[in-house]
């Protein structure tokens, strides 16, 4: 055709060529449309344009770096979670969900994988670990009054991640398929039958029975086998992971939009709460658009108060921190790991039980409930203790400041005698049962629905609410009781994971040490 | 026909507009409701809970023994048989046998050499199972059946 452009055959080649030498900047410039990041605007674009880093605001405020804001629990806590990924996905390649096979797989990884025995002890540590840094990060956000408006949302997230955090746990102990996975899971199941207890009691378990129904859903069977295998791999390695990472995500992403991390109003420089702060444009440019949304929309601005003053770039200052967190944390796992090798006992046996059959320690408080009852401890008590400090942040409204530990010298004080009262009365509930025994031993007739309810576990759980709300009548303050109640909740489970753990030997015995425990 | 001068209780457009919603939210829950039935197991794939354990007169007046691999206690009276289980019913763990009757591992119950709760958390005592004869003259456990306490069959 006659307009058609003549292309010179030598310019094509040119063009080639110079393409192909370009190829390194087009290609990264293509990925993360901006060039490298020299200088600070140029770091504060490539937060904000990163799908991986844009949950970071691009500039912090610099009291998010000292290291008693957050001691980087939370940090901490996805760090854990990134190492059981990894280990977790390698573990996968060797391991089979197969009664026949499983066990034979795990010790095929202890021996003959090429560092299989190291992988494995690092996703086991990780794991203990990840539970131990959560109720860190939670007993953090609880004492500086971070759950508050405009986070109680976050809160809510923060319970729902500690729920599958245990529960990714307790799904991977039963994957060794050794007696102390495969009676701590039967124990497990019976507690989600346990509601039995009371159907029973009321003679109405035959049309009604959603024990029954639970554990089957759990099981897939009458009793731990390969359908339970199954499902718990299921779990373990698909559902609560996926179920984990989506609500991480928005636990993460709840972070900006409620403000960052809440802080003293001592420090805040600029704007009242509710009113949205002047439009200073970021640094680096008056053509950056990054403010326009907000500027439209008629509602409190996510950058609560922030001047730049304040504030420091996120990367490197917020990226370099975190990283310390990180490797730091697979440091312990690791050093954790060499030194200690995670336990594999003798390969599951349905007719001889584990004697003590004892679940992982984080549990231990709860079998120490469950040995007064099934069902008060195993089921009522926990859901009691979830709702209660799920509901915290809409109960406790009073309008303050986060990010003072206790809220200020009242606070500690009430913490202080919450701690004394919380121990003694879980102290006094487990001695006494120990020395005198309970209800049946004193009446031997006694109603079996009696025994359910009146059991030192529920009571301890009531002198704890009494307690609060002594506390939240006696000061007029929701934000104490709220302290006294946490408080108390806290060392409960501390002092009843301690005789969980150390002080109950063969058959639930109570022994000072376990070198006392009889030998057989 | 509504006059164009009566209001009509909800307009045309926002009946659509809700039935459109709720078609997709009862497709949902359906579909819901099928995904949940799924994980519920019809057939539980057990071994038969039925079981021989040999001829009576394996089990002479007043010996007590265990079966094996079964969990389940034989007792042979004067009175006839009866099969006790020893699976606690507290939390499922298999109970041992003390002088006084059996003790449980995991949380410390005891039970009486009837099964009845002594002392711990078991809300009940240990289930008698019934015990029957097979054709070939066989005695048999059938562990899914529970008898009240107390009941002895006779061979």
């Amino acid at each position: 055709m006659a307009g058609m452009k003549r292309f010179d055959q030598k310019r094509g080649l040119a063009a080639f060529l110079a393409n192909l030498r370009r190829l390194p900047d087009t290609l990264s410039y293509s990925i993360f449309r901006h060039g490298r990041p020299r200088s600070e605007r140029g770091r504060s674009q490539a937060v904000f344009s990163s799908l991986f880093l844009h949950l970071h605001p691009t500039r912090v405020h610099v009291r998010t770096l000292g290291l008693t804001a957050t001691f980087g629990l939370g940090i901490a806590a996805l760090s854990f979670f990134i190492i059981l990924l990894v280990t977790g996905i390698l573990l996968m390649v060797y391991y089979t969900p197969s009664t026949e096979l499983a066990y034979n797989s795990m010790k095929d990884i202890h021996y003959v994988v090429p560092s299989g025995r190291l992988i494995r002890n690092v996703h086991r540590w990780g794991a203990h670990l990840m539970v131990i840094v959560v109720m860190l990060h939670m007993c953090r956000v609880f004492y500086t009054a971070s759950y508050k408006a405009p986070r109680e949302f976050n809160w809510l997230l923060g319970m729902a991640l500690f729920v599958v955090t245990l529960a990714l746990s307790f799904t991977g102990y039963l994957l060794p398929w050794d007696q102390l996975a495969y009676w701590a899971i039967t124990i497990g199941a019976n507690i989600a039958s346990s509601p039995r207890e009371l159907t029973d009691a009321l003679g109405i378990t035959q049309w009604f029975d959603p024990g029954g129904l639970q554990k089957e859903l759990l099981l897939g069977a009458g009793e731990v086998g390969q359908d339970a295998l199954t499902r718990f791999y299921l779990l373990h390695v698909m559902l609560l992971p996926i179920v984990l990472v989506m609500l991480a995500s928005v636990h993460f992403w709840r972070i900006r939009k409620d403000g960052g991390l809440g802080r003293p109003q001592a420090e805040q420089t600029s704007g009242a709460v509710g009113q949205a702060p002047d439009l200073v444009p970021p640094p680096g440019g008056e053509n950056d658009k990054t403010w326009s949304l907000m500027a439209v929309v008629r509602d409190r601005s996510a950058a609560t108060d922030n001047e730049p003053g304040d504030t420091v770039a996120t990367w490197p200052y917020l990226l370099r921190g975190e990283l310390v967190v990180f490797m730091l944390c697979t440091l312990a796992c690791l050093v954790l790991g060499v030194l200690y090798d995670a336990p594999l006992k003798e390969i599951a046996n349905p007719n001889v039980p584990e004697n003590p059959a004892k679940a992982p320690w984080y549990f231990l408080g709860l079998q120490e409930m469950v040995s007064y009852s099934a069902f008060m401890g195993g089921l009522v008590i926990p859901a009691v203790a979830m709702v209660g400090l799920a509901l915290i942040p809409y109960l406790d409204r009073e309008a303050e400041p986060a990010g003072v530990y206790m809220s200020g010298r009242a606070g500690r004080k009430i913490a202080l005698q919450s701690l004394a009262f919380a121990v003694l009365l879980a102290v006094a509930w487990v001695a006494i049962p120990v020395n005198f025994g309970w209800l049946r031993n004193w009446f031997p007739g006694i109603p079996q629905i009696v025994i359910i309810f009146v059991n030192p576990g529920s009571l301890l759980t009531l002198g704890y609410a009494a307690w609060s709300l002594v506390i939240l009548r006696n000061t007029g303050s929701t934000r104490l009781g709220a302290i006294a109640l946490f408080t108390c909740f806290v060392a409960g489970f501390v002092v009843m994971t301690y005789v969980g753990m150390e002080l109950r030997g063969p058959n639930w015995d109570f022994y000072w040490s376990r070198s006392h425990w009889p030998v057989h | 026909m509504a006059g164009r001068l009566e209001p009509e209780p909800i307009a045309r457009r926002d009946f659509l507009g809700l039935a459109g919603w709720w078609t997709a939210a009862l497709a949902v829950l359906g579909s819901l409701a099928g995904m949940v039935r799924l994980p519920n197991p019809r057939v539980l794939p057990e071994t038969s809970r039925r079981f021989r354990i040999g001829r009576s007169r394996d089990y002479p007046v007043g010996s007590m023994q265990v079966v094996p691999d079964k969990n389940v206690l034989l007792v042979s009276r004067r009175e006839g048989f009866a099969a006790i289980s020893m699976v606690c019913t507290h939390l499922g763990c298999i109970v041992d046998r003390s002088e006084t009757g059996f003790a449980c591992p995991c949380h410390g119950s005891s039970f009486a050499k009837d099964g009845s709760v002594v002392a711990g958390p078991a809300p009940r005592g240990l289930r008698w199972l019934e015990v029957s004869r097979s054709i070939d003259g066989r005695l048999t456990v059938d562990s899914g059946r529970e008898v009240p306490a107390g009941t002895w069959f006779r061979a």
